[in-house]
């Protein structure tokens, strides 16, 4: 699904440059359960955001379902985003003025569905994250667990072939934390390929591929048959 | 995304910053309420000039002594002594088809009594002719009737208000009054007329013109008004007076001819200049709102930097993050710019029933032009930080809390 090669992605910082990604490769199959670990600063989001097309590599080479994705133009990307790529956040970047069936249903909105086809998809999603009674509420009157499921609404609504989640679950509590990660895997076992960047061994661990980052390269990958 | 989906995510983001819309909305409204009641107050002006003017009569030239340099202006200042018109220049000024009517008049004031009572009247010595060209209407009796002008009959026709003064609610007609030191017999009332061009008709008293200059003891005339049969005619008219009485005047031009027209135009371009001006000066304070409309969405898009890098993440392309802050911004002109004209119109309104005499009402011009000022400084303004929002590079915006 995804083909990583020599990708870099260098920084410049006040005239310094910082090698945040050196010579990443890297295959994605498609329906794979990534988790990517390693010390704070090592380039695990800047090679989840080249992965989600929201950042471009210095050099190197990114095929995306065989495509070249880097020849595409910013509102290019932007359509391959739309159509095939979740994300989730630490801080689920939940609109605030928006309920939780809107933030759910912008997705869809951007993709120019009709509203009366969205309304079912939206109530279907809220359903299945658990959300019904919540449909109406905005972020601030959530539980952290629950905005975190609002997000994962909106990241899977499209059906995206490829979920990218950076630290899921860095903001909550253990056991919200522990709902989030068995809905990510649920989504994995229907078929989405699942990449998580986490802090969290244990979680990591979960993963049936495991990358380890230090310094902008991936020093270690790790499969287990199941 | 469709313009509908579009719209309302524009107008929920306005809404869930209430203060800030607020403010940019009064902004926009003030300004397009300025535009429209100072447009309103000049364009009340022009009108009620060029009302009164046109009360005067259709196609009117006005004949006076002194040459004038600039036409159109006030009576002459001359460094040499003008002929005087005469009743004799009034009657060669009629051989022309481009002139229908002539209308010598004389003006003075005397005393005008009435079985013990007087009143000090203005006394406007007149032809029969004059009565179509000021379109007098009698409320009793007839007006000066046609025949030798040289040899009138002392017969007078009195302003409604003199009358009503002299006589309170009793008949005039038949009467007989004293105009200085001449008797005169009542054949007419004038209906209520009011102010027109600084003469109050009401307050006067009508005479044939021979027993004015002889009551005033003066053989010239005071303005001769002639009235052409058509608006094309003015000008040869006007070119016919000028002639003869040039002729008459051993070849000196020493008269002054107004035309009606030409005064009207210069008031009309004056007031309408002015118009134009002060509508302009209040559309500066749309630009005003412009600019704080520019603020409040730079404001905006600083404080949706994880907003905006959401939308990107969720794959919204730049046109279309740019389409989203124009149309904030389009929305608040628009919507501040009908709220003014609301205020703007409400104004004039009352602004006309308290002044009823004056005729206030913005021009459609100045409407449509506040609105589309109103939506282009919108617009315009909205661009930069409508770009800037579309340019936010998403993993920045989103690093962001
Ligand atoms: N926008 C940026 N500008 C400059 N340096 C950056 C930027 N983003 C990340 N970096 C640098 O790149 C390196 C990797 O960062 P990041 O991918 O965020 O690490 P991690 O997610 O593993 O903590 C760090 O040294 C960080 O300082
Ligand atoms: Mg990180």
């Amino acid at each position: 699904m995804i083909r990583l090669q020599g990708i870099e992605r260098i920084f410049d910082v006040g005239g310094q440059q910082v090698h945040a990604l050196r010579q990443i490769d890297l295959d994605i199959n498609a329906g794979d359960y990534i988790s990517i670990m390693g010390p704070s600063g090592s380039g695990k989001s800047t090679l989840l955001n080249i992965i989600g097309l929201l950042d471009r590599p210095s050099a190197g080479r990114y095929l995306f379902e065989q495509h070249d994705i880097t020849a595409l133009s910013d509102d290019e990307q932007a359509q391959v985003r739309r159509e095939r790529i979740g994300f989730v956040f630490q801080f689920f970047h939940l609109v605030s003025r928006l309920t939780a069936a809107e933030n759910i249903e912008l997705p869809l909105i951007l993709s120019g569905m009709p509203p009366s086809q969205r309304r079912e998809r939206v109530a279907q999603t809220l359903k299945a994250y658990g959300l019904g009674e919540r449909a109406h509420h905005r972020p601030e009157q959530l539980s952290g667990g629950q905005r975190q499921r609002v997000a994962i609404g909106r990241a899977t609504i499209i059906e995206p072939g490829l979920l990218l989640a950076d630290e899921p679950t860095g903001n909550l509590d253990r056991a919200s934390g522990h709902e989030v990660v068995e809905i990510l895997e649920q989504l994995n076992a229907r078929g989405i390929t699942l990449l998580v960047v986490t802090h969290d061994p244990e979680l990591g661990q979960r993963a049936r591929r495991r990358l380890r980052m230090v310094d902008g390269a991936i020093v270690e990958d790790t499969s287990r048959s199941t | 995304m469709n313009p509908r989906d579009h719209l309302q995510f524009a107008f929920t983001a306005l809404r869930g910053a209430r203060l800030r819309s607020g403010l940019m909305l009064l902004a926009m409204a003030i300004g397009v309420a300025a535009v429209v009641v100072l447009s309103a107050l000049g364009e009340g002006a022009r009108r009620y000039v060029v009302g009164e003017f046109s009360s005067l009569g259709t196609h009117l030239l006005i004949v006076l002594p002194g040459r004038n340099e600039t036409t159109g202006g006030a009576p002459p200042l001359t460094s040499e002594t003008p002929r005087d018109l005469t009743l004799e220049d009034a009657e060669a000024l009629k051989r022309s088809r481009h002139v229908r009517l002539v209308a010598p008049i004389n003006v003075g004031s005397a005393a005008v009594s009435w079985g013990g009572r007087e009143r000090e009247a203005v006394i406007m010595g007149a032809t029969h002719e004059i009565y179509e060209v000021r379109h007098f209407t009698m409320a009793q009796g007839r007006f000066l009737p046609p025949g030798d002008v040289r040899h009138p009959q002392p017969v007078a026709v009195l302003g409604a208000k003199l009358k009503r003064e002299l006589f309170g609610t009793q008949s005039a007609l038949g009467e007989r009054i004293r105009i200085g030191d001449r008797r005169f017999r009542v054949i007419g009332v004038l209906q209520e007329q009011g102010q027109s061009l600084g003469m109050n008709t009401d307050e006067l008293a009508i005479i044939p013109v021979m027993a004015a200059q002889s009551l005033f003891n003066v053989n010239s005339l005071f303005r001769i008004l002639v009235e052409a049969p058509s608006r094309e005619s003015i000008e040869p008219a006007q070119r016919h007076v000028i002639a003869t009485l040039k002729a008459r005047h051993d070849g000196e031009e020493d008269v002054t001819v107004i035309t009606q027209e030409s005064v009207l135009a210069t008031f009309d371009r004056i007031l309408g200049a002015l118009t134009m001006t002060v509508a302009g000066i209040a559309a500066i304070s749309l630009v005003v709102a412009g600019v704080l409309i520019m603020n409040v969405m730079l404001v905006a898009v600083a404080q949706r930097t994880v907003e905006i890098g959401l939308l990107k993440a969720l794959g919204a392309p730049r046109p279309v993050i740019l389409r989203l802050f124009l149309t904030e911004a389009a929305l608040l002109s628009l919507l501040g710019a009908a709220i003014g004209l609301a205020v703007g119109q409400a104004s004039t309104a009352l602004l006309r029933q308290l002044y009823p005499a004056l005729p206030f009402a913005a021009p459609s011009w100045a409407i449509i032009a506040a609105v589309l000022v109103a939506l282009g400084t919108g617009l315009v303004f909205g661009v930069l930080p409508a770009r800037r929002a579309a340019r936010l590079d998403p993993v920045q915006a989103l690093a962001r809390r």
